[in-house]
């Protein structure tokens, strides 16, 4: 029998009996919405955590002072990063991209009566790239100013809104520890990250901060971009066995300095958004199950219901194949539907989910077809029984059935 | 022949007993033949069609349908069979409720897996008087109607034989002899038929009565 006229025969006796095929149908429903929804709430989390590191730039390396913690005691010095260390690690280390020195601190800028109180990050140019910092308007400070230790600053908008309201700060003066500082350009944001907030900070130069404004010699951290994620890992042993050599640091000593992997931070974030994701998936994934044996219920009865029917389509000429693929595909349609419209029902609740709540959610194709899949195989799965008892009814005692 | 049958025995175990429902039977039906099988109730007639219908098997013995040994085949090919070589017209008509008068005569060809199946059911219901009302559901027509659409759906693969229980039992007299007289107009045609009835009346119009007894042929074989 051609598939087409069976899928035209299962959708009759769905539409023959529409409250109870849509009861059937309701478990799945519920169930692929459950899925879907709570897998987007999942990929929602994992995406606001991939950006909140991948805000702080790619391929990314960061150095920084004294030994890595152990119970809370940090061993090393907090003076041990130069801007000697940064000059090495830039000639001599390949694959090494750019290099940006940092320093550090907290401290009030003013500008008239307006005051606020922000961190000052002395760096150089490419600490825009390396951090992925975009210009809103100005420009950043050249080469030349970073050399000479020009009093110029580039602003976080947080800082810039604090200050100047609406107003285009560029060319504008502002004091930072009573140091007079030309405004020549502001950031655009980049939005709360929750632990740290990027746009609420004046960019000056490295030497201008360490020199005029905190008064401190060494760095708080080197930020080095790998040219791509293959080489961060090389990269990575390079600047320690450097460093270690700079230092004088005899074999079998700890490190006075720490390098930071973003990669580790990706593999760890990754890892607790996918056990979330597991547990919430798998708690929708049991109300699929009870929706598969609500289907399984519903076949039963109706198999019972068409004995009759059985045994007339047997008489005429049905193998037990045809009957066994009538009954498979109306289990299947039940469920395929409740799967089309579980889908529905779940991209509205992700909706509403993250439209009442904090959290973000994305709805992601996989998960979709994941949901299709899986609903149909349910279908499968639970409708294989009844019909398969469907299929081997023998037709005498089929047509006999009152 | 068109149909053979040489010592076809079938019993069945009703608790401890054993029933021989069928204790060596022979038939011999000629092509184009119109035959009533009667007998009382327990009388094996009804087995004795489940097996020349296909829809059972023998213990043992032979049938021959068409040339072909039919006695000993796999249930898929005793439902090609059904299919292609046996009409079914059955008391209580068993039509398909949900599907209109077309589509239960299409249904035989479905199952065969033949394309044309709009044009030769149509044509079936032409043939026993009902085309202007094909596209009605069972419910919608007369018992008489009913009848006329089982009768399309048994005729519309052209088998060789067309087997009828009780085909007039649950009509009233007047249509049950409209039946009867189609009955007759497609034997005219070359169709052969079989009867299983216990009404004389229904036995006087078929050309020939077999009589069953206890499981065995008892006059007319």
């Amino acid at each position: 029998m051609l598939l087409w006229t069976i899928i035209k025969v299962a959708l009759g006796s769905l539409l023959a009996n529409k409250m109870r095929s849509f009861l059937a149908m309701l478990g799945i429903i519920i169930g692929v919405g459950a899925v879907i929804s709570m897998l987007a709430l999942g990929a929602g989390a994992r995406h606001q955590v991939m950006n909140r590191i991948t805000a702080m730039g790619t391929n990314l390396l960061v150095v920084r002072p004294g030994g890595a913690q152990r119970r809370g005691v940090q061993s090393g010095s907090r003076e041990s990063l130069t801007l000697g260390d940064a000059e090495a690690v830039l000639q001599s280390v390949p694959d090494v991209q750019a290099l940006a020195p940092l320093v550090r601190g907290r401290a009030q800028v003013k500008y008239f009566n307006a005051n606020t109180d922000t961190t000052i990050a002395g760096t150089s140019l490419s600490y825009l790239a390396i951090r992925g910092f975009e210009l809103a308007k100005g420009r950043a400070f050249t080469s030349v100013e970073e050399d000479y230790a020009a009093r110029v600053a580039v602003l976080g908008s947080a800082v810039s809104t604090q200050l100047f309201g609406e107003r285009d700060p560029v060319g504008e003066r502002i004091r930072v520890k009573n140091v007079n500082f030309r405004v020549i350009g502001v950031l655009k944001a980049k939005g709360d990250q929750g632990w740290f907030n990027p746009d609420d900070m004046v960019m000056v130069p490295y030497l201008t901060a360490m020199r005029r404004v905190l008064g401190q010699p060494y760095l708080d951290e080197l930020d080095v971009q790998a040219q791509d994620a293959a080489t961060l890992a090389r990269v990575e042993t390079q600047i320690t066995s450097l460093l270690r050599k700079r230092h004088r640091i005899r074999a079998g000593a700890d490190d006075d300095f720490h390098v930071r992997n973003q990669a580790e931070l990706i593999e760890m974030a990754s890892t607790v958004t996918r056990t979330f994701t597991i547990l919430l998936g798998g708690i929708a994934g049991i109300s699929l199950l009870v929706g598969g044996i609500g289907i399984m219920n519903i076949m039963l009865v109706t198999v019972t219901e068409r004995t009759r029917e059985i045994g007339v389509r047997k008489a005429i000429g049905a193998r037990d194949r045809d009957v066994l693929s009538q009954f498979l595909i109306e289990s299947i349609l039940i469920s395929g539907l409740g799967g089309i419209l579980g889908i529905v029902l779940g991209f509205g609740v992700a909706g509403i989910l993250s439209g009442l709540s904090d959290y973000q959610t994305v709805v992601e194709t996989q998960s979709v077809i994941l949901a299709l899949a899986v609903s149909g195989s349910v279908g499968v799965f639970f409708g294989y029984y009844p019909a398969r008892r469907a299929a081997r009814l023998d037709p005498i005692v089929a047509l006999r059935y009152e | 022949m068109m149909i053979e049958t040489r010592a076809l025995r079938k019993s069945y175990q009703l608790g401890e007993t054993t029933v021989r429902a069928l204790d060596g039977v022979d038939l011999a039906v000629r092509e184009g033949e119109m035959l009533a099988i009667t007998g009382p109730s327990g009388s094996g007639k009804s087995t004795l069609m489940h097996i020349l219908g296909c829809l059972d098997t023998p213990d043992g013995g032979e049938y021959v349908l068409a040339g072909e040994d039919v006695a000993r085949l796999r249930k898929d090919r005793l439902a090609a069979i059904r299919n292609r070589r046996i009409g079914f017209v059955f008391q209580s008509f068993n039509l398909l409720p949900r599907l209109s008068a077309l589509e239960n005569v299409e249904l035989p060809l479905l199952y065969g897996g033949r394309h044309d199946a709009k044009n030769a059911a149509a044509q079936a219901l032409e043939t026993v008087g009902l085309r202007e009302r094909m596209r009605h559901e069972p419910s919608r027509l007369s018992g008489g109607e009913r009848q006329r659409v089982a009768i399309a759906r048994a005729i519309v693969t052209h088998p060789a034989i067309i087997l009828a229980d009780e085909p007039t039992g649950n009509l009233d007299s007047r249509t049950g002899d409209e039946i009867l007289a189609l009955f007759q107009r497609l034997n005219a045609d070359g169709r052969t038929l079989i009867l299983v009835t216990h009404s004389a009346h229904v036995a006087a119009h078929c050309g020939r009565e077999v009589g069953m007894r206890d499981g065995r042929v008892v006059n007319g074989g």
